[in-house]
């Protein structure tokens, strides 16, 4: 069932699924796009989630209830499957079981579910791998889909494309954390994501990403247009490094001289849904030829 | 030029906020009382939008290094120049080497200081607010600190007479108990109808958490309707697939201590929200402090709309009476 909501006077949240699919981010992000193509005075925000959406509008221009007759009517006639999605497939660098997050983890034992052990083992045995360097090898041979942006600026949740029984998937902390460092690589639900500033926060902690995410400097390639890289609809593709090369990585980033390295690629949603290892498999290939 | 000579709790630079970014995660910040907000640029003549100071339960000590005209507006924490104590909701001249500083709270929580020119710091995604978090708008993304000098815009566009005030009935009081205005909603499905009804008895009482992040507020524990949890959402009944949250939507982790999304809030997340502040009540919101009490009143989105447009009435009542 579709829920359409009233978020106070200035807000339409919509529900397409209590369930997390590819499916339904697909679905919003069509009937989002397709709204944003309408360029509406009116509207002043189009927020994709990851299976829902939210429009922020002006009252005076709109009523509330147009907005959700529009979205309505939008959604009963988006063809969704066949849609081209312009992203970019992007080259993610994560220095897994850092000292950094270690550290953090380690301080905030008594917020977890389980204080014996670190945040990655407690996610490997509940999804039943073996050992941690084989949950790290599953997080990393997959991409993941950009599913939605927000919490903080540039924050990416993503998603991994595999058939739902491959997903990885980890409670948030019992109770959050007061701190969370900057660029650490996290797991919620089933929602892989990287802290673009430190602060509070809920997600397993595994690692550290090497290339920041948000950088208000604007200093790097990257950036120069915004302050925040991920957009929604990007593929990211998390690869373990080292850190010899994290620490490569991070003075070419201090020097203002990183880039990600990135592919522009369109795609269906049917290509991901019919067949998600080949796509996978194709889409890292393209990656790094 | 302005000198801090003492910052005072938080005063930060806001204007009406960061607007239409919401989609890459960019909370609004701004003003967190629009109203008070609007009247003192009003009272200044300056373009409405102009960045003006947010001061927070303690009053900053500034010095005036030239000649400026200037109106304060919002909570009552009583203002004085030169140790005299002078009005609020009135167009006041301040003169080089003056000193402008505030007693203690007596009302309220939050006053705006607006300065005919409006307060100049570099314009960062179409806006001067600051946003602490990030680091970003005001001046360097932060609170004001002793020692800062803050320059003066030319944003000043209609001539104001020193002395000029708002008609008395226009002017808010603060008390310390408050009626805030929601819509039900967003994911209050979650929640038996048990604790619905609970949300809008309590009176709750707002913790010490409370500043431009969000309010939290201290009642009883609210239940959610029994469910196997959605794929993807996390295992505590409270958690549901990472969403977006509205501006002044209430969200409850855990069914403890529901929290008030605000200006500087965090723009999803994996909580359910169970009811929206309306935006013209987002201004009460502003003007409470630590320990006071809140009930919050359910409305139908008529009702809110009609809130909405006898707020702008009033505005247009003081644009009128300024002119």
């Amino acid at each position: 069932m579709i829920r359409y909501e009233y978020g106070g006077d200035e807000f339409i949240f919509v529900e397409l699924s209590e369930e997390m699919s590819l499916e339904a981010n697909f679905k919003a992000m069509a009937i989002t796009n397709k709204l944003k193509e309408e360029n509406l005075n009116s509207i002043i925000d189009i927020c994709p989630g990851n299976a829902s959406f939210m429009i922020r509008f002006v009252p005076e221009e709109i009523h509330p209830n147009e907005v959700i007759e529009k979205l309505k009517k939008l959604e009963a006639e988006v063809s969704w499957e066949d849609m081209t999605i312009n992203s970019r497939i992007v080259d993610v660098p994560i220095f897994f079981e850092d000292p950094w997050t270690h550290e953090v983890l380690m301080r905030f034992r008594d917020r977890h579910q389980d204080p014996e052990s670190t945040d990655l083992e407690y996610a490997a045995r509940i999804n039943g791998y073996d050992s941690k360097e084989d949950l790290i090898k599953a997080m990393t041979d997959s991409p993941y889909l950009v599913s939605m942006i927000g919490f903080v600026p540039g924050l990416p949740w993503c998603y991994q494309m595999v058939p739902q029984e491959k997903q990885i998937e980890v409670p948030k902390y019992v109770r959050p954390r007061t701190f969370t460092p900057e660029r650490a690589f996290g797991f919620g639900g089933a929602f892989a994501v990287i802290y673009p500033v430190e602060g509070a926060g809920g997600y397993q902690l595994f690692g550290t990403a090497a290339a920041p995410i948000y950088e208000k400097e604007q200093r790097n390639k990257d950036f120069k247009d915004d302050m925040t890289f991920p957009r929604q609809g990007d593929i990211f593709r998390y690869r373990s490094v080292t850190l010899d090369e994290y620490n490569a990585i991070r003075k070419e980033v201090e020097e203002g001289t990183f880039e990600y390295l990135t592919k522009d690629f369109s795609y269906k949603p049917q290509d991901v849904l019919k067949d998600p290892k080949a796509f996978s498999e194709d889409v890292i290939r393209r990656l790094y030829a | 030029m302005i000198k801090v000579l003492q910052p005072g709790l938080q005063t930060t630079v806001q204007d009406i906020g960061r607007i239409g970014h919401y989609e890459v995660g960019m909370p609004p910040s701004g003003a967190m009382d629009k109203y008070a907000f609007t009247t003192s640029n009003l009272l200044v003549g300056n373009d409405e939008n102009s960045a003006v100071l947010e001061i927070t339960y303690m009053g900053p000590k500034l010095q005036f290094e030239e000649d400026a005209v200037i109106a304060m507006t919002g909570g009552e924490i009583p203002p004085k120049i030169n140790d005299e104590p002078v009005g609020m909701w009135e167009t006041l001249e301040i003169k080089a080497g003056d000193v402008l500083s505030f007693d203690f709270v007596k009302g309220g929580a939050r006053v705006y200081l607006a300065v005919r020119g409006g307060i100049d710091v570099p314009v960062i995604m179409e806006s001067r607010s600051t946003y602490t978090l990030c680091g970003i708008g005001g001046l360097d993304g932060r609170p004001l600190q002793e020692g800062d000098v803050l320059a003066i815009g030319n944003e000043a566009r209609v001539d104001v007479q020193i002395g000029q005030s708002i008609d008395a009935s226009l002017i808010p009081t603060y008390g310390k108990s408050h009626e805030i205005r929601v819509i039900m909603g967003l994911c209050s499905y979650r929640l038996t109808e048990e604790s619905k009804q609970k949300f809008f008895d309590l009176e709750w009482q707002v913790t010490p958490e409370a500043n431009r992040v969000g309010y939290r507020f201290k009642g009883e524990r609210l239940n959610f309707v029994e469910r196997e949890q959605p794929f993807g959402a996390g295992s505590n009944p409270s958690n549901v697939v990472d969403l977006g949250y509205p501006i002044g939507s209430i969200q409850v982790p855990d069914g403890v201590e529901p929290i008030a999304l605000l200006n500087d809030a965090v723009t999803g997340g994996g909580y359910v929200t169970i009811a929206t502040i309306i935006s013209t009540d987002l201004d009460k919101m502003a003007q409470i402090k630590s320990g006071e009490k809140v009930k919050f009143v359910s409305l139908t989105i008529e009702e809110a709309l009609e809130a909405r447009k006898e707020v702008k009435e009033k505005l247009d009542q003081i644009r009128k009476q300024l002119i």
